[in-house]
C-alpha cells in the first residue's frame, strides 16, 4: 500500500500546482427574512412534504388523517409524543431487527436543525433522532421541528452541526428526476414526509 | 498498468459518433426534452441567489486552494478518517483500485454488492471488474439501474439514462423484472424499481459509494443524491467501500456552505437536493461498522501538471455544462465514448486517459462551437471554451506538422504574416476559399464540400475592402 | 467626445468577403463625428489557429494586432468575435497593450464610448437579431445591438426564439464538425423562419456567412445583413444589395 501512497503524493508534489490561493468569502452567510418560520413551511411544502404547525398533540391529528397503526420511535423522544391510538415500537437497546422497521407504517422523529431558505430538515443521530435506518426504511416520515430549530441559510445551519456525528439532511420525500429530467416524489426513501412545526 | 477506461475502448471519432446519433431521431427528441426542461428549471433556481457570482468565485477558489495543497489535504484526510475507524487505500489507476475493491468485497464474503452513483466507479469499470471476479454489482440509482438492464452506456453525468424516454424505460423494465410496472407513467417506473431493489438493500452486506466531498479537516465524507438509494447502501450493509477521485476534497467543513448551495441548484435545479448524507468513519450501533476509503488517482496527477488544463479537476460533476450545451443537445453523451460526456467531458476525458495516441480521444477538444454557454453556467467557474483551445494545440503538437490542416494552418500563418501576401491571396480568390473553407463558386472538393454541402458559400466581391480604401481613401 | 481617432480592424473575414459592412462602418463613424483610419498592415487577429490548436501561429498574429494598432484612440471592428479573441485571449499571448485594451466591438463602441443609441438610421424592413455567442458570452454586450436597432427608423424588430444558442458555426468546428454544426444551424433556421422576419441580422458576418448561407441553400428569401450596414443606411443612402 506504501508504495501507491507515495507515489500518488510524489505526483502531486511534481505536478508545479503549489501556489497560495485566497477564498473570497462575499457570498452572504447569514440572511434576515420576516417570518423564518413561514419561509421554512413554505420551502419545504414546495418540495411536496406535508407541513402542519401547532402543538405537539398534531401528532395525533397527524397520524390518524394516515390511518397509521404502528410506527417506529427511538428511544428518547419525550413520552407524551407517543399518543394513545398507536402501537409504539421503542428503537432502544437490543436495537429492532431490520424487517421489523421494514414491517411498520411510520417513524416519528425530532431534527437536530432546518433551514429555511432551501426546506431542510437535518438529523443528526442526537436527541429523538435514533439511527438514520430509522428515518429511511419506513415508508412514511413525520418529523418535529421546533421554531428555535430553524435557521435561515445553509451556512447558520452548517454552522450548527457537528460534523462527526453522521448527518442527514432531508428536503422533502424521496424523489427522482431520472427520467426525461422531470422531478417525481418517492422512489426508496420514505414517499410521504410529513414536519410538524412546534413553538419552542 | 493497463489502459485506462475512462475513454471507451473502441469507439468511434466524435463526428463519426455524431453521425449516427444525428440519425437517431427518437434520441434527440428525448434530448432536446429533458435538456430544454432542466435548463430553465435551473435558471429559475439561481436566480433566487442574488449572491450567486460570490457563492461561484468562492467555489473555484476553494477548489483552488485544494489543488494548490492537494498532498497536505489529502494526508490530512487520511489522518483523520483513519482516527474514526476507516481504513484508507491509495489506487494509481483503474486496475488498482478496482483490485482493491474486489479484494475488499470477497474478504466480507459478498458475492453482491450495492452500489450508490458514482462517477469514479463508472470511470474505471468497476462494475466488470468485479463481475470478472465473480461479484455482482447492482446499480440503484433509478438511471443507472435502466442503464445496467439495458446493457446500455450512461449518456450523462447526473442522468445516465437521459437518452431515453418513458416509453423506452418502461420496455427495457418489462424485459428484465419479475414485477413489470403497469404504465409507462414516471410514478409507477420510480415504483417497479423500488419493489426491484428492496430485497437487496435489506439484505446487502457491502457497498460501494463515490463521494460527492471529503472534508479533510473532519474526515466527512459527503453522497449528494435523490431518491434514498443512496441512503439505503449508505446506512444499511456492514461494508462500505467509497471510491473517490483525490480531487474531491475540500479544505474544512465549513466549505460546505459554499458547495451544499452551488451544486443542488446547478444539477437538478433545487434549492436542495432531497438527501445528503454526511459520515465520518464509523459510528458505533448507527451505519457499516467498517469504512474503506479508496483515493483514486487515474490520469488526475497528469491533469493537475497541466496548468490550464488543471482547471478541470474543480468539476463537482453537476452536468449543468452539459444540459446547456448545443453540441451535447444534438449528439448525446454516448457519442463522446467516456463516462464523461459534453463540455466537461471533451476536457476531462482526454486528460484522465493522457494517452497520445488515443485519436478518439484527441476528437472530443474539438466537439465543441466554442460557444460558452457551459463556462457561464459552471459553479465553479471552468473556463472550458480556454481549455478546450488548450487542448486542441496539445492535439495539434502531438500530431506535427505534416498533415492537410497543418499545411493549410502554416501557409494561411505566412499568408496573414505580411499585408502584401494577404492581399495577393485576396485578388486570387485563395483567401476567401480558406476562410469559407469552401470558395465563391459551385461545390467544392474537401473541406470545401463539408460547408458547400448544407450551406451556400458567399459570392467573391469585386473588391476587398483594402482595395477599395485605397482607391477612395488612400 | 469631439472628433476620436478610431481605426478601423476589419477583420480579414470582413475585408475579404463583406467589404460592404467595411464601408459601412466607415459611413456610420464619420456620420458621427468620427475620424476613421484604415491600417493597411493590418491581416488578422489569429482567431482561426487560435481556437484550431494553433498556438504560435496566433501569437505572431498577436503581435502584428498590437503593433499596426499602436497609437490610435480606439480600434473598431465589426465582429464581437474577434473583439473577444483581442480583448480576451491577445493579453496571454503577447501580454496586454494599449491596442487591445481599447478594442471595441461595433455597438459597444457606439453605446459605451460614444454614447449614441440613435444613430439616424432608416431602415424599412422586418428584422430579427442573433447575438452572436462571443459579443454575448465574451464581451457581454448584452442588450446594445438591440437597444442600437430599436432607434432605427422603419425597423420592425422581431425577437428571435431562443437567441442565445449558439448558430453551430464555430470557426473550424462547422467543418470539422459538419453533420453537427448543420443540425445546430437548421435549429437556427427555422428560429429566423418562424419570426417572419426579411432580415436575419448580427454583429459578426462569420456566423452570419452560416445563417445566411444556409438560408440561401433553402431559398426561404430571408437575408443576413451585418448590424453596421443597417446602422449606416439612411433615407437618403439606404441599404442597397450588391450584385
Amino acid at each position: 500500500m506504501g508504495s501507491a501512497r507515495e507515489e500518488i503524493l510524489a505526483r502531486i508534489r511534481a505536478a508545479g500546482a503549489a501556489r497560495p490561493v485566497t477564498v473570497p468569502r462575499e457570498y452572504r452567510r447569514e440572511r434576515r427574512v420576516a417570518d423564518p418560520v413561514a419561509l421554512f413551511a413554505e420551502r419545504i411544502a414546495d418540495y411536496r412534504a406535508v407541513v402542519r404547525s401547532g402543538p405537539v398533540e398534531l401528532i395525533g391529528e397527524c397520524l390518524g388523517a394516515r390511518g397509521v397503526r404502528t410506527m417506529v420511535v427511538p428511544a428518547d423522544v419525550p413520552a407524551h409524543w407517543r399518543v394513545s391510538g398507536v402501537r409504539w415500537l421503542v428503537d432502544d437497546d437490543p436495537p429492532l431487527e431490520l424487517s421489523v422497521v421494514d414491517g411498520v407504517d411510520g417513524v416519528l422523529t425530532g431534527c437536530a436543525v432546518a433551514i429555511a431558505e432551501t426546506g431542510t430538515i437535518v438529523l443528526d443521530a442526537g436527541q429523538a433522532q435514533g439511527r438514520r435506518l430509522l428515518s429511511l426504511v419506513p415508508d412514511y416520515h413525520l418529523c418535529v421541528v421546533r421554531t428555535d430549530q430553524i435557521e435561515v441559510t445553509v451556512a447558520q445551519a452548517l454552522s450548527r452541526l457537528d460534523p462527526l456525528r453522521p448527518l442527514t439532511f432531508i428536503s422533502g420525500p424521496s424523489a427522482t428526476s431520472d427520467i426525461e429530467l422531470d422531478r417525481v416524489e418517492g422512489v426508496h426513501g420514505p414517499r410521504t414526509l410529513e414536519v410538524l412545526i412546534v413553538d419552542g | 498498468m493497463g489502459r485506462n477506461p475512462v475513454t471507451w475502448l473502441g469507439s468511434p471519432v466524435f463526428p463519426k459518433a455524431a453521425h449516427t446519433a444525428l440519425a437517431d431521431t427518437q434520441l434527440r427528441a428525448n434530448l432536446r426534452k429533458a435538456t430544454t426542461t432542466i435548463r430553465d428549471k435551473r435558471a429559475s433556481a439561481v436566480a433566487e441567489l442574488a449572491d450567486w457570482e460570490e457563492l461561484r468565485r468562492a467555489g473555484e477558489a476553494i477548489k483552488d486552494d485544494v489543488l494548490a495543497n492537494l498532498d497536505t489535504y489529502l494526508l490530512r484526510l487520511e489522518e483523520s478518517v483513519t482516527a474514526r475507524g476507516g481504513v484508507v487505500h491509495w489506487a494509481r489507476d483503474a486496475e488498482e483500485a478496482n483490485r482493491i475493491v474486489l479484494d475488499l468485497a470477497r474478504e466480507h464474503g459478498a458475492d453482491e454488492v450495492v452500489k450508490v452513483k458514482s462517477m469514479a466507479t463508472a470511470e474505471i469499470g468497476l462494475n466488470e471488474a468485479l463481475e470478472a471476479g465473480g461479484i455482482r454489482a447492482v446499480e440503484t440509482d433509478l438511471a443507472e439501474l435502466i442503464v445496467q438492464l439495458g446493457r446500455d452506456r450512461p449518456s450523462h453525468i447526473l442522468v445516465p439514462a437521459i437518452h431515453r424516454n418513458r416509453a423506452e424505460i418502461r420496455e427495457i423494465f418489462r424485459r428484465e423484472m419479475s414485477e413489470a410496472p403497469v404504465s409507462d407513467d414516471p410514478r409507477e417506473l420510480a415504483e417497479a424499481a423500488r419493489r426491484h431493489l428492496r430485497r437487496k438493500f435489506l439484505s446487502a452486506r457491502v457497498a460501494v459509494s463515490g463521494a460527492n466531498f471529503a472534508v479533510a479537516d473532519t474526515g466527512s465524507i459527503v453522497v449528494v443524491e435523490s431518491e434514498g438509494n443512496g441512503r439505503m447502501c449508505l446506512t444499511l450493509p456492514q461494508t462500505l467501500i467509497t471510491v473517490m477521485g483525490i480531487e474531491k476534497l475540500v479544505p474544512s467543513w465549513r466549505d460546505l456552505e459554499v458547495f451544499l448551495q452551488l451544486l443542488p441548484r446547478s444539477s437538478t435545479a433545487e434549492r436542495m437536493n432531497p438527501y445528503t448524507s454526511v459520515w465520518t468513519g464509523v459510528t458505533p450501533g448507527d451505519g457499516p461498522s467498517r469504512f474503506h476509503l479508496v483515493l483514486l488517482d487515474n490520469g488526475r496527477t497528469a491533469t493537475l501538471a497541466d496548468e490550464v488544463g488543471r482547471q478541470a479537476l474543480r468539476c463537482i460533476r453537476c452536468s449543468a455544462c452539459l444540459n446547456v450545451c448545443p453540441v451535447y443537445e444534438r449528439t448525446g453523451g454516448q457519442a463522446y465514448g467516456s463516462v464523461y460526456p459534453g463540455p466537461i467531458g471533451a476536457i476531462l476525458a482526454p486528460q484522465l486517459a493522457d494517452d497520445p495516441s488515443d485519436e478518439q480521444a484527441a476528437s472530443l477538444p474539438y466537439a465543441s462551437s466554442l460557444c460558452g454557454a457551459c463556462y457561464e453556467v459552471c459553479p465553479v467557474r471552468i473556463n472550458i471554451p480556454q481549455a478546450l483551445t488548450h487542448l486542441r494545440a496539445k492535439v495539434v503538437r502531438n500530431k506535427g506538422g505534416r498533415n492537410p490542416e497543418a499545411l493549410a494552418m502554416a501557409a494561411a500563418a505566412w499568408v496573414f504574416a505580411d499585408p502584401r501576401r494577404f492581399e495577393a491571396a485576396q485578388r486570387a480568390g485563395s483567401l476567401s476559399r480558406l476562410l469559407t473553407g469552401a470558395g465563391p463558386i459551385g461545390r467544392l472538393p474537401w473541406p470545401g464540400s463539408k460547408w458547400t454541402a448544407t450551406r451556400d458559400a458567399p459570392s467573391l466581391p469585386k473588391e476587398s475592402f483594402r482595395l477599395w480604401w485605397r482607391r477612395n481613401r488612400g | 467626445m469631439s472628433n476620436p481617432r478610431v481605426a478601423l480592424f476589419a477583420t480579414c473575414l470582413t475585408d475579404t468577403l463583406y467589404p460592404e459592412t467595411a464601408k459601412a462602418v466607415v459611413r456610420l463613424l464619420e456620420r458621427l463625428g468620427c475620424t476613421v483610419d484604415f491600417p493597411l498592415e493590418q491581416t488578422c487577429c489569429g482567431q482561426l489557429h487560435f481556437n484550431t490548436g494553433y498556438a504560435d501561429e496566433a501569437r505572431s498574429l498577436a503581435h502584428r494586432y498590437a503593433e499596426v494598432f499602436e497609437g490610435y484612440d480606439y480600434v473598431v471592428a465589426p465582429s464581437g468575435s474577434c473583439a473577444g479573441m483581442v480583448r480576451e485571449t491577445h493579453p496571454g499571448l503577447c501580454g496586454s497593450s494599449v491596442p487591445v485594451e481599447r478594442t471595441f466591438e461595433l455597438s459597444e463602441f457606439l453605446v459605451d464610448v460614444l454614447g449614441v443609441t440613435d444613430v439616424g438610421a432608416y431602415f424599412p424592413h422586418r428584422v430579427t437579431y442573433h447575438p452572436t455567442c462571443h459579443s454575448l458570452r465574451m464581451l457581454g454586450v448584452g442588450e446594445k445591438p438591440l437597444r442600437l436597432l430599436r432607434q432605427v427608423r422603419g425597423l420592425e424588430l422581431v425577437e428571435l426564439p431562443q437567441a442565445e444558442q449558439c448558430c453551430g458555426f464555430g470557426g473550424t468546428f462547422a467543418l470539422k464538425n459538419a453533420e453537427t454544426s448543420t443540425a445546430m444551424l437548421a435549429d437556427k433556421m427555422r428560429c429566423v423562419q418562424d419570426t417572419g422576419a426579411q432580415v436575419v441580422t448580427a454583429g459578426d458576418n462569420s456566423c452570419l456567412m452560416h445563417i445566411s448561407g444556409g438560408l440561401s441553400r433553402l431559398r426561404t428569401g430571408v437575408r443576413g445583413i451585418h448590424l453596421a450596414e443597417i446602422l449606416a443606411s439612411t433615407e437618403e443612402q439606404p441599404w442597397v444589395a450588391t450584385p
